[in-house]
C-alpha cells in the first residue's frame, strides 16, 4: 500500500480538476486559465495547476514589479555597455546603486541614483499591492489572515532597510543596492561600519528565530512524515480528535525531551518563530546608526562583550604618535 | 533506471567533479596567534607551501667588494647616485641589478652600448630614481621595512617591470546619458578578491590620502559621519592587503572590533606605516617619473605605474619571507643624497 513516507509524494490521486469555490457576484475578475495537471510538480505538491485568480491588485502588483525589474535589469545591462555576454556572465556582480551620500534625502538625477529611487518606489508598490492581494484572497476564501501578517513581518524588514532607516539617517545612500553580490557586500560593510552587528541584541534574537525556525520546521516535518503511516498527516482532524498518530507523535517527543507541542500549537510555534525573525531583525537594523553607532562598544559598555587577556604587545595607534606621517 | 534519471545523474557527476576541481587540496592547517576563542589564527595549506617558498627564494649573493680604491663618482662620468661607492662596489651593484632587473636584456637594457654614461635610455633615468627610492625606503621607512630592508629584487624578481603594479582604472566602457553612471564598483574587482566591491581602491587610498577608518569610535551616534559606501572602499583596500600578504584579516585585526587598536596585533602598526610608505613612494618617486616613461609604459588614463602592497609582498606575509638581501648589499642601505 502506498504511504506518505518518501521525500517525494509517491501517490498522486487525480480526479477531475477542481475549479474552487464560486466567486461572489460582485467580483469583476474571474479566475483565468483552464486547469491542467503536471506529474513532476505533483511529486512535490499538488499536481493541479490553475485556475489562476489575477484580480486588479494582482495585475497592478505584477505591473509595478515588472517596472522595477526592468529598471534594475536595464541599468545592469547598461553598466556592461549593453554587452549581452558580459551581462549574463557578470550578472551576480551587477547592481543598481543608491545615490551617493552627498545627495542626502533629495531626489538625485536619474544617472546618479534616481533610477534606484524609482525602483524602490515601484518595488515597494508591488510588494504592498501583493500584500493586499494576499489579505483579500484569504478573506474571500473565508480564511484567517495569518499569511498576510507573516508576509507583513518580512515587509517590515524590507521597509526598514530600504526606506525607514535611510529616512531616519537622512540619506538614501544608507540603503541597500539592488544586486546579488553587491547586497551581500553591503551587508558586510554595514556590520563593519557600525561596529559588528553580532553584538546587536536584536540581531542575536533574529538569528535565534531564524535557526529556531529551521529546527522547528525539521522537527515538525519529520514528525508528521513519521506518523503518516497512522494517518498523522490529517493534521486538522488529529488536532480536535487525537488519534493514534497524534498520541504516538506526542509520546515520541515526551520520551525524547519530556515535552511536546500539540497538533495545533506546533503551527503557532512555527508562525511566531518565522514572524519574529524579520520583526526582531528589522528592529536591530532600525537602531543601527540611529540609536547605536558601534555595537561592539555598546556591548562593552553594557557588560555584554568580555575583554580578553592581551597576548600581543600593546600597539599604540600610530596616528596618535607625535610626528606621525599622514 | 529511466533515461531522464541517468542523464540527471550524469550531469550531477560532471558538475560535482567540476566543482571539486576548484577546491584547495585539504588539509588546511591553522596556527593560533591570538587569545583562544577569538579566531585569531593563520591558515595555510602545507601542500602549497613548497611552491610559495620556492617562488620567494632569493638569488645568490655576489662576493663582497672592497670599499677601498677610487670612488665611482670620480672614475665614471654622469654618476648622480652612489658616487661615493668604490669602483669595485659600484660595478658589483650594477652586476647585481642586471641579474635582478634585466637578466635577459643585460646592461643594454639601461645603457647605450657605446656610451654607458649617457642618459639617452629612459630606463636608466628610471633606474637612477629607483635607486634613490630604495635608499629612501631603507633609511627612512624602517617602521615598515625594519632592518630587513628592500633591494631591487624585492619587487622586480628578475623582470624589468615588476609583476604587481597598478594604474588608475578608467572603469569599463559605459554608456553616457541618463542611465546609471559608473559607480566604481559592482563588477568583479581583482583588487578585492573578485568581490563586487570598488575595483580601484588604490587611487584614493594609495595615491591619494583618503581616510581609511570608518568604524565609529564611540558607542552612541554623533561623532562619525562615515557612510556604508565609504566602508565598501575601505573593505576593498583591506581585501587587497589580505590577498597581497597571503593572510587573513586576523593577521592584523581582532575581527570582533576591526578598528580597535588595543585588540590589534603589532603587524597592524607595521601595515599602517606601509600605507604611508606606499603613498610617499607613489607620490614622490613614481610620480616624479611622469615625463620619463614612454607611452607604452603608462596606464589607460596616462598615469605612471604605481606600487601597492603586492608589489613587494607578492603573496608572502613578509616579502621573500623575511630574508634580508640588504645585508649582502649594504650599498643600498641609504641615505642617498638627493640629486
Amino acid at each position: 500500500m502506498a504511504q506518505y513516507q518518501n521525500i517525494f509524494t509517491r501517490v498522486q490521486v487525480r480526479g477531475p480538476a477542481y475549479a474552487g469555490v464560486p466567486l461572489g457576484q460582485s467580483s469583476t475578475w474571474q479566475r483565468s486559465g483552464g486547469s491542467g495537471f503536471n506529474h513532476l510538480l505533483g511529486k512535490i505538491g499538488d499536481a493541479q495547476i490553475g485556475p489562476f485568480y489575477l484580480g486588479y491588485l494582482g495585475f497592478l502588483s505584477l505591473a509595478c514589479g515588472l517596472v522595477a525589474f526592468e529598471i534594475i535589469g536595464l541599468n545592469m545591462w547598461a553598466s556592461v555597455n549593453w554587452d549581452p555576454v558580459q551581462f549574463v556572465r557578470l550578472l551576480p556582480w551587477l547592481a543598481l546603486e543608491p545615490p551617493a551620500p552627498s545627495y542626502g534625502l533629495s531626489i538625485p538625477p536619474l544617472a546618479q541614483g534616481g533610477w534606484w529611487l524609482m525602483t524602490g518606489f515601484f518595488l515597494t508598490a508591488a510588494i504592498l499591492l501583493w500584500w493586499l492581494r494576499v489579505y483579500r484572497r484569504a478573506r474571500a476564501l473565508g480564511l484567517g489572515t495569518h499569511t498576510a501578517w507573516a508576509f507583513a513581518a518580512a515587509i517590515w524588514l524590507y521597509l526598514v532597510l530600504g526606506f525607514i532607516r535611510p529616512l531616519l539617517m537622512g540619506c538614501w545612500c544608507e540603503a541597500v543596492p539592488f544586486g546579488i553580490f553587491p547586497h551581500l557586500d553591503w551587508t558586510a560593510s554595514f556590520s563593519l561600519r557600525y561596529g559588528n552587528l553580532f553584538y546587536n541584541p536584536f540581531h542575536m534574537l533574529s538569528i535565534v528565530f531564524l535557526y529556531g525556525s529551521a529546527v522547528l520546521f525539521a522537527m515538525h516535518g519529520a514528525t508528521i512524515l513519521a506518523v503518516g503511516r497512522f494517518g498523522g498527516e490529517r493534521e486538522v482532524e488529529q488536532a480536535v480528535d487525537r488519534g493514534t498518530a497524534a498520541e504516538r507523535a506526542a509520546i515520541f517527543w515526551r520520551w525524547t525531551m519530556g515535552y511536546n507541542a500539540t497538533y495545533e500549537s506546533i503551527h503557532r510555534w512555527a508562525w511566531w518563530f518565522a514572524v519574529l525573525c524579520p520583526l526582531a531583525g528589522g528592529i536591530g537594523i532600525l537602531l543601527t546608526g540611529t540609536a547605536v553607532d558601534n555595537w561592539f562598544l555598546w556591548a562593552v559598555k553594557h557588560g555584554v562583550a568580555p575583554i580578553y587577556p592581551h597576548v600581543f604587545p600593546a600597539v599604540p595607534d600610530p596616528a596618535t604618535l607625535p610626528g606621525a606621517p599622514q | 533506471m529511466s533515461l531522464g534519471l541517468r542523464i540527471s545523474l550524469g550531469l550531477a557527476a560532471v558538475l560535482a567533479v567540476g566543482l571539486a576541481s576548484t577546491f584547495e587540496h585539504p588539509p588546511a592547517q591553522t596556527v593560533q596567534r591570538g587569545y583562544r576563542g577569538t579566531g585569531m589564527v593563520e591558515v595555510f595549506n602545507p601542500a602549497l607551501l613548497d611552491a610559495k617558498i620556492a617562488a620567494n627564494a632569493i638569488p645568490a649573493a655576489f662576493a663582497p667588494a672592497s670599499a677601498e680604491g677610487p670612488k665611482a663618482g670620480k672614475i665614471y662620468k654622469n654618476v648622480k647616485v652612489l658616487g661615493d661607492l668604490s669602483v669595485g662596489q659600484f660595478t658589483r651593484l650594477m652586476a647585481g641589478m642586471t641579474t635582478w632587473v634585466a637578466p635577459q636584456q643585460g646592461c643594454g637594457y639601461c645603457h647605450s652600448a657605446d656610451n654607458f654614461a649617457a642618459d639617452d635610455k629612459y630606463t636608466k633615468v628610471v633606474a637612477r630614481r629607483m635607486l634613490q627610492m630604495v635608499a629612501h625606503i631603507n633609511a627612512d621607512w624602517q617602521p615598515h621595512v625594519g632592518a630587513t630592508g628592500v633591494t631591487c629584487y624585492t619587487c622586480h624578481r628578475g623582470q624589468p617591470v615588476p609583476a604587481q603594479l597598478w594604474f588608475t582604472s578608467p572603469g569599463g566602457p559605459h554608456p553616457e546619458g541618463m542611465l546609471e553612471s559608473d559607480v566604481g564598483k559592482n563588477l568583479p574587482a581583482p583588487a578585492a578578491g573578485l568581490a563586487a566591491l570598488p575595483y580601484d581602491p588604490y587611487t584614493p587610498f594609495l595615491s591619494g590620502a583618503a581616510p581609511i577608518r570608518v568604524a565609529a569610535t564611540q558607542a552612541l551616534p554623533g561623532t562619525d559621519r562615515s557612510s556604508i559606501k565609504q566602508t565598501e572602499w575601505t573593505y576593498a583596500l583591506m581585501v587587497h592587503f589580505s590577498e597581497a600578504l597571503g593572510v587573513n584579516c586576523t593577521y592584523c585585526h581582532n575581527s570582533r572590533s576591526f578598528g580597535d587598536w588595543s585588540q590589534s596585533t603589532p603587524q597592524r602598526a607595521t601595515a599602517w606605516y606601509g600605507i604611508r610608505m606606499v603613498r610617499d613612494l607613489n607620490g614622490v618617486y613614481l610620480g616624479s617619473l611622469a615625463g620619463v616613461f614612454p607611452q607604452q609604459r603608462l596606464g589607460p588614463t596616462g598615469d605612471v605605474a604605481k606600487v601597492n602592497c603586492a608589489t613587494c609582498h607578492q603573496g608572502a606575509y613578509k616579502p621573500l619571507f623575511g630574508v634580508s638581501m640588504l645585508k649582502d648589499w649594504p650599498e643600498l642601505a641609504g641615505p642617498v643624497a638627493a640629486k
